[in-house]
């Protein structure tokens, strides 16, 4: 066991000093994995933070109830009452005709021609803040909503809601492919590293075999590298992608300040910071794995 | 200790080739210590080997490392313990008379050097079997008779030697050994000359 662990540290350090002989090399081949696992990652990151600020901005989207025209003050309190206390809603926001009329004069320049209606053609309303964005549950809840009395009816803003859900969903589709796509890259990528390894070290290999090294202690120095390789080509991902927000945000701030948003973009989460370590390291594994199993093959 | 000797082609780098299964047999059985080779799975053959010292005419030497660790190799293929191995590893350097020179690059030693290094890393595993493949092959008289000397020790100490060769003065030399042994009556000095043939014994 003490053996086992002492020769696996061996492995580990000739690999390093193997990664180092050729500093130019290596880190050109890093910074290849690197660019090709900042695209799809880059792109997910900033999907993150756009559903960040859909949520922010329009967070769960609104349900408009307007009331039937002659509802009386009861009717309305009893209303209220009930949905305040429905499960489904947040919060609840009661607008009078009356301040509906107001806001309509000031925000549309229309004051005159308003002015000259003889009565308030505007109904009740509340504003309703559910409390899932769901498209499928608001649907539900408007419908809930229409059957209350005194109801003329309901506006949701499903639409919204289905188009941001569909836009994302695509958006996911399509780091799927790209994400798949470069993970193919970066198997082809250490395969051939890998390969032009056997080759300069073919004398090893042969001898090694001669004299009685299994297949898994000719691999194991391989292996090695094509995992520390893919793990240093994951960390230059997050590098690249921790220094693009860094400098997007510094763009961002002007931007920001000119539409009085409160928005910086955040960096990757600490558990998808390791998945993506973990997953380039794999992949590296794996390239390293095929090429140096297919030439043993060969021998 | 047995020399197997022959024209080219004759066979003998191929028969220590079966033994050893670098090469495998299409029919028949190849037995050493009572397992038949012919029939060993691939995943066995390192342990085959680990038993096995092989020597080469063309020596087969790393030059990215020192005469060391060409030596340490094969106790670092077993998974032996450092300090153990090196120890095994000087004790073999010291019988090829090599241990001045365990830091240098086996490039920088002579043709002689080279194949005593190749034997140091054959037996540093204490194999019961060498094979050795025209190990004076490139090397003159001299270097040769050192070579010689140095497999009649290791035979005195009980391992057996299959030596490929056409070389004639170790065959001459060992003729000799061999009437002087059949008259002591010790019978592990004694060595056997196989001729071969076209594949086939001849005597």
């Amino acid at each position: 066991m003490k053996n086992w662990l002492v020769e696996h540290v061996r492995v580990l350090l000739h690999t390093l000093r193997r990664l180092l002989a050729a500093p130019l090399s290596s880190a050109l081949n890093v910074l290849v994995i690197g660019i090709a696992l900042s695209l799809p990652t880059g792109i997910y990151v900033v999907l993150l933070n756009l559903e960040k600020v859909a949520g922010q901005a329009t967070s769960t989207p609104q349900l408009s109830i307007f009331m039937s025209m002659n509802t009386t003050q009861d009717a309305i309190a009893r209303t209220e009452k009930q949905l305040r206390q429905h499960t489904a809603i947040s919060s609840i926001e009661f607008v009078p005709r009356q301040k509906a009329l107001e806001q309509l004069k000031l925000n549309t320049g229309m004051a005159d021609v308003i002015s000259g209606l003889k009565n308030n053609p505007l109904p009740d309303a509340f504003i309703i803040h559910p409390r899932t964005a769901s498209p499928q549950s608001l649907e539900v809840l408007r419908d809930e909503l229409q059957k209350l009395p005194n109801v003329e009816h309901v506006q949701l803003d499903s639409a919204w809601a289905h188009k941001l859900a569909a836009l994302i969903q695509f958006a996911n589709f399509v780091i799927g492919l790209l994400a798949v796509l470069l993970s193919l890259a970066l198997v082809a990528i250490t395969f051939n590293t890998i390969r032009l390894q056997i080759l300069t070290q073919r004398d090893e290999i042969e001898v090694s075999k001669l004299i009685g090294a299994t297949n898994a202690f000719v691999q194991r120095p391989f292996l090695y590298f094509g995992l520390l390789q893919g793990l240093l080509g994951g960390l230059t991902a997050w590098l690249i992608i921790a220094l693009s927000l860094y400098l997007l945000n510094n763009n961002l701030a002007e931007l920001t300040t000119l539409f009085a948003l409160k928005f910086t973009l955040q960096i990757l989460s600490t558990s998808d910071s390791l998945a993506l370590l973990l997953f380039s390291a794999y992949l590296g594994w794996l390239g390293a794995w095929l090429s140096v199993t297919l030439h043993l093959r060969k021998a | 200790m047995i020399f197997l000797t022959g024209h080219s082609g004759a066979g003998k780098s191929t028969l220590l080739k079966l033994i050893a299964a670098i090469e495998r047999p299409n029919s028949g059985s190849v037995l050493v210590k009572g397992q038949n080779i012919a029939t060993l799975k691939d995943g066995a053959i390192p342990y085959l080997r680990r038993n096995l010292g092989l020597i080469f005419q063309d020596h087969k030497l790393l030059f990215d490392r020192s005469v060391f660790e060409n030596v340490m190799l094969p106790l670092q293929i077993c998974g032996f313990d450092y300090r153990e191995s090196s120890k095994r590893v000087h004790a073999a350097l010291d019988k090829v008379g090599l241990l001045k020179r365990e830091k240098s690059n086996p490039i920088t030693l002579s043709g002689g050097e080279q194949q005593r290094l190749c034997i140091a890393r054959a037996i540093v595993n204490r194999p019961a079997i060498l094979l050795a493949d025209e190990p004076t092959g490139n090397l003159d008289a001299d270097y040769a008779g050192e070579i010689l000397s140095i497999f009649k020790s290791f035979n005195q100490v009980g391992v057996t030697l299959l030596i490929a060769t056409h070389d004639e003065n170790i065959l001459r030399s060992s003729g000799e050994d061999q009437s002087g042994a059949t008259q002591s009556g010790d019978s592990t000095r004694a060595g056997r000359i196989l001729h071969l043939n076209q594949g086939q014994l001849v005597s």
